[in-house]
C-alpha cells in the first residue's frame, strides 16, 4: 500500500513539472495582481493558453495520439491534473469537450468529423458546449423534447431549447441530443447532432444564479438547418451516445472535487484564527465531522486511481463521493460564516461565491435523489421504481402523466 | 499509487473469515445477554492457532510482523460476525512493549498467545485537555491517569479497559512526576484489581482496573509511542465497526429485496432506498479512512493522530446509522429479540463509548486541523 509514482509515473510528472516551470510564466492571470478582468480577454488568454498546452501533449492526455492526444491512461492525466494545480495556473478552458464531448466523438463519431472537430477542439480554437438538459428533461434526461425533424432532402430542422449549457457564450459547436422520432419508447427516439453555434436560429441567454453571476446558459433553437452530416453515432441512438457522454462526466466529477477547493484543510484554516471558535465545542464538533468527510473523498479518490490503474472504470458508486463533498462544503460554508457572521457574506469573501454556488451545485449532473436512485439500483442491486414510461410512445406519454396525477 | 490490498491481505482476511465462520458467534452473543459472558465461546485458541496475537510483533520476538492495517482487516472480521476476540486490548499493548526495551522479555508469550495482554487507554494530550486522561468511571470530565511512584509502583484507576479480566498483562501509561511513561502489570501482582464489567453488549469483556501501590515494569516507550497506541486502538475499533457495517448493509439489503408492501419489494420505495445507499456512502467513507489510517502509520506517522480519529469518528457514526436503519427496514421485527439487528445496535451504542468516546475522535479532528491551519 502506497501512494507513490511508479518510475514511469514519476518520469512522465518530472516531464510535465519541467514543462510548466519553464511556462508558467506565459499563462494568463486570473486571480490576485495583474488578474484579466474583461471576459473576452479571460477567454481569449485561456483559449490561447489551451492551444500551448495541447502543443506540449498537456491536453487530452488519454485521447489516442491519432487525434493528436498522448495515448496515455487516466493516471497520467490525473498527475497532469495536479501538476497544472501545483503551478497554480488555469487548466484548458474547454474542460467539457476535451473531457466529455471529444471522448464520445472518438467513440461514436464519423472518420469526416473526428478529422474536422477533434484537433480544433484540443486546441481550443473552436469551443464546445454540452446540450443535454432541458427544462423539463434533468434527472430524467430520456424526456428531452427538442425536435430534430428530417426534410426531404435529407437535411434536418431543429426546434427546442436546452438549459445550463456552460460556455454557451463563446462555443464554435455543441453536441446536442435530440428527439428524432416521438412514435417510440423514449430511450429509442433520439439521435446525437453536431450544431454550430453560429447557425440561423440559434440563441444564447445567460442565466444568472444565486450569486448573481451568469455561469450557465439557456440556449434556443427556432427551425435551425443541420445537414446530415451532423448526426452522431447513428439516428435513432442518441441515447447509447450520450450514455458515453455521462460516463466521461462521472470520471471527471469524481476525480476533480478537491480540485475545487473543498478541502479540509482550507476550511479549517477559515476558522483557526478565531480563538473563541477554536475553542468551542460545538464549533470543533461540526469541523471534525465535516472534515473527517472530506478527507475520506480524499482517499476514495485513490483508491479511485487504484482501480483506473488496473484497467478498471469507476462506477455509479463514485457519484457517493460526489454527494459527501457537496454536502459536506455545503455545512462548512454554514459553519464559516456562523463564525466569521455576515462579512462571510460580503461579495469580497472567500466564502460568499462558494455558499451561492453550492446549492445548485448539489443537482449538477443529477440531482441527489437520482443518483441515490441509481447508486441504490446498480450497486446495492436494489428493484427499480414502477415506472409509468416504460414501452410507451413519447408522444403518448404526456396524456398518461396527466391521468396519473 | 496503490491502495489495493496485497494478495497477503487479502489471504489473511479469507482466512479470518473462515476460521470466524467456525463459531456461532451471533448466537452467543445473544445468549450471553440472556446468561453471563461465559456462554461466549473462547476464541483465543482459534486466534492463536491464526497467529493473530502477533500481529503486531516483530519476528525477532516470535510475532509476523505485519502492519496495523492487516490488524485492521482481521478486526473487521470479527466485527462482520460481532466476534469477542480479545484483540482490542492485546494488539496496542504488544505495540507499546515492542518500541520499550524492557518490553522484550514479556513479547514471546504475547506473540505465541500464551498469554494475553490488554491496554490502559491513555489518551495523550490535546488543544484543550493539556494533559494526558483516561475514561471516567462516569460523566463527562476525562480522568486523571495513575501515577508511577521513585519506587516504580502504580496507583490509581482506569475505567473501561476492554479485554481486561483475564488477561495476564496490563500495558498502560502512568505519569511520573507529570511526565508519561509506560508501564507493565502482571495479574496477581500486589494491589492489582480488574472488575468485571458487562454494559449492554455482551461481546465486550470490559473491566475496572485499579492500582494500589502496585509493582510494575516501567517501560522506556517515547511519549509518542506511547501516543501511537492510542491511535491505533481508534483504528482497530473503527475497522471493527466498519465490518459491522458492511454485515448490517447485506442483511438489510437482502430484505429489502425480499419483502414486499403495497405489491412491490420496499427496496424499490426511494425512503428505503436512500437510506440504504446513505449506509453504503458512510461505509465507503469510512472504509476509505481506514486505508488512510493504515497508510499513515508508516506512510506518514505525523498525520496517523488525524487519520485514526477521522476513521473512528466516520466508523462509529457509519455503524450507529447502519444499525437504526437495519432495524427500520426490517420494521418491528428488527426491534426484537428474534433478530440480529438489536445485536449490532448493542454494539454500535457501546462502541461509540469506548476508547474516548466517538466524539472525542471527532475532536481531536478538528484539533489536529486547527493546530496545523495555524502552525
Amino acid at each position: 500500500m502506497d501512494l507513490d509514482d511508479t518510475p514511469d509515473q514519476a518520469a512522465y510528472r518530472a516531464q510535465v513539472r519541467a514543462w510548466l516551470d519553464q511556462n508558467k510564466g506565459s499563462a494568463p492571470v486570473l486571480q490576485g495582481e495583474g488578474a484579466l478582468t474583461d471576459e473576452d480577454e479571460i477567454v481569449a488568454a485561456r483559449r490561447a493558453w489551451q492551444g500551448k498546452l495541447a502543443e506540449a501533449g498537456l491536453a487530452g492526455v488519454t485521447w489516442p495520439k491519432e487525434f493528436g492526444g498522448q495515448g496515455l491512461g487516466p493516471i497520467e492525466q490525473v498527475i497532469c491534473n495536479q501538476e497544472i494545480a501545483r503551478a497554480k495556473v488555469p487548466g484548458i478552458l474547454d474542460a467539457i469537450g476535451v473531457g466529455m464531448l471529444g471522448p464520445t466523438i472518438i467513440a461514436h463519431g464519423a472518420d469526416e468529423q473526428k478529422t474536422r472537430y477533434l484537433g480544433a477542439m484540443l486546441h481550443g480554437d473552436e469551443v464546445w458546449c454540452q446540450l443535454f438538459s432541458e427544462p423539463a428533461a434533468g434527472s430524467d434526461l430520456a424526456a428531452v423534447q427538442t425536435r430534430a425533424r428530417r426534410q426531404d432532402d435529407g437535411t434536418w430542422r431543429l426546434s427546442g431549447q436546452k438549459v445550463w449549457t456552460t460556455n454557451a457564450q463563446f462555443a464554435s459547436y455543441g453536441l446536442l441530443l435530440a428527439r428524432t422520432d416521438a412514435d417510440v419508447p423514449k430511450h429509442k427516439g433520439m439521435t446525437m447532432f453536431i450544431v454550430p453555434m453560429d447557425a440561423e436560429g440559434v440563441t444564447v441567454r445567460g442565466l444568472r444564479q444565486i450569486s448573481g453571476e451568469a455561469e450557465f446558459n439557456e440556449v434556443f433553437f427556432d427551425d435551425v438547418a443541420l445537414d446530415d452530416g451532423a448526426v452522431v453515432g447513428g439516428v435513432g441512438n442518441g441515447w447509447g451516445t450520450a450514455l458515453t457522454t455521462l460516463m466521461y462526466e462521472r470520471v471527471t466529477i469524481g476525480l476533480g472535487g478537491e480540485g475545487m477547493g473543498y478541502n479540509s484543510t482550507r476550511f479549517a484554516g477559515a476558522i483557526a484564527g478565531d480563538e473563541a471558535a477554536r475553542r468551542d465545542p460545538e464549533v470543533r464538533h461540526q469541523l471534525g465531522e465535516i472534515a473527517s468527510e472530506l478527507l475520506a473523498v480524499r482517499f476514495t479518490g485513490y483508491r479511485t486511481l487504484t482501480a483506473l490503474q488496473k484497467g478498471q472504470i469507476p462506477g455509479p458508486e463514485a457519484g457517493l463521493a460526489k454527494v459527501t463533498i457537496v454536502n459536506g462544503a455545503i455545512r462548512a460554508g454554514d459553519l464559516i460564516a456562523d463564525v466569521l457572521g455576515p462579512d462571510a457574506l460580503d461579495e469580497d469573501s472567500d466564502w460568499a461565491y462558494m455558499i451561492s454556488f453550492l446549492p445548485g451545485l448539489k443537482s449538477a449532473g443529477g440531482t441527489e435523489e437520482i443518483l441515490r436512485n441509481t447508486v441504490g439500483e446498480r450497486v446495492l442491486g436494489l428493484p427499480p421504481e414502477p415506472r409509468l414510461d416504460k414501452g410507451i410512445p413519447f408522444s403518448e406519454l404526456r396524456s398518461k402523466e396527466g391521468a396519473a396525477a | 499509487m496503490n491502495l489495493a490490498l496485497s494478495d497477503e491481505q487479502v489471504f489473511l482476511r479469507e482466512a479470518a473469515r473462515g476460521a470466524l465462520s467456525r463459531f456461532k458467534t451471533v448466537e452467543a452473543a445473544r445468549e450471553a445477554l440472556d446468561s453471563d459472558q461465559s456462554a461466549l465461546p473462547d476464541l483465543w485458541p482459534m486466534a492463536t492457532e491464526a497467529g493473530w496475537p502477533g500481529l503486531l510483533i516483530d519476528d525477532a520476538h516470535g510475532g509476523a510482523g505485519l502492519d496495523v492495517f492487516d490488524a485492521m482487516l482481521v478486526l473487521g472480521e470479527c466485527g462482520r460476525v460481532l466476534a469477542g476476540v480479545p484483540l482490542l486490548g492485546h494488539l496496542p499493548a504488544t505495540a507499546i512493549l515492542g518500541s520499550a526495551s524492557a518490553g522484550g522479555d514479556l513479547l514471546a508469550p504475547l506473540a505465541s498467545g500464551e498469554k494475553r495482554a490488554a491496554y490502559l487507554p491513555a489518551e495523550p494530550p490535546g488543544e484543550i485537555e493539556s494533559g494526558w486522561t483516561c475514561d471516567p468511571a462516569r460523566g463527562l470530565a476525562r480522568a486523571e491517569l495513575p501515577t508511577v511512584g521513585a519506587d516504580g509502583t502504580v496507583s490509581g484507576h482506569v475505567a473501561f479497559v476492554p479485554d481486561a479480566p483475564g488477561a495476564d498483562v496490563l500495558v498502560g501509561v502512568g505519569l511520573e512526576d507529570g511526565s508519561p511513561v509506560g508501564f507493565a502489570v502482571e495479574s496477581g501482582a500486589a494491589g492489582l484489581e480488574v472488575e468485571d464489567v458487562m454494559r449492554y453488549d455482551a461481546t465486550r469483556r470490559l473491566g475496572h482496573v485499579t492500582l494500589s501501590a502496585t509493582p510494575a515494569t516501567v517501560l522506556d516507550a517515547s511519549a509518542d509511542d506511547l501516543a501511537s497506541a492510542w491511535y491505533l486502538a481508534q483504528a482497530l475499533i473503527a475497522a471493527e465497526s466498519i465490518g459491522s457495517v458492511e454485515t448490517a448493509l447485506d442483511v438489510s439489503v437482502a430484505y429489502a429485496k425480499e419483502r414486499h408492501t403495497f405489491g412491490r419489494a420496499i427496496g424499490s420505495y426511494q425512503a428505503v432506498k436512500h437510506s440504504l445507499t446513505e449506509v453504503l456512502r458512510q461505509l465507503d467513507n469510512g472504509r476509505s479512512l481506514l486505508y488512510y489510517a493504515g497508510w499513515a502509520r508508516n506512510g506518514s506517522p505525523g498525520e496517523f493522530p488525524l487519520a485514526a480519529s477521522a476513521a473512528r469518528s466516520v466508523s462509529s457514526r457509519a455503524l450507529d446509522y447502519a444499525a437504526r436503519a437495519m432495524i427500520s427496514v426490517h420494521g418491528g421485527i428488527g426491534a426484537t429479540w428474534e433478530h440480529d439487528a438489536p445485536l449490532y445496535f448493542r454494539r454500535a451504542q457501546l462502541s461509540r463509548r469506548l476508547l474516548g468516546g466517538s466524539s472525542g475522535a471527532t475532536d481531536r479532528v478538528a484539533g489536529e486541523l486547527l493546530a496545523g491551519a495555524s502552525a
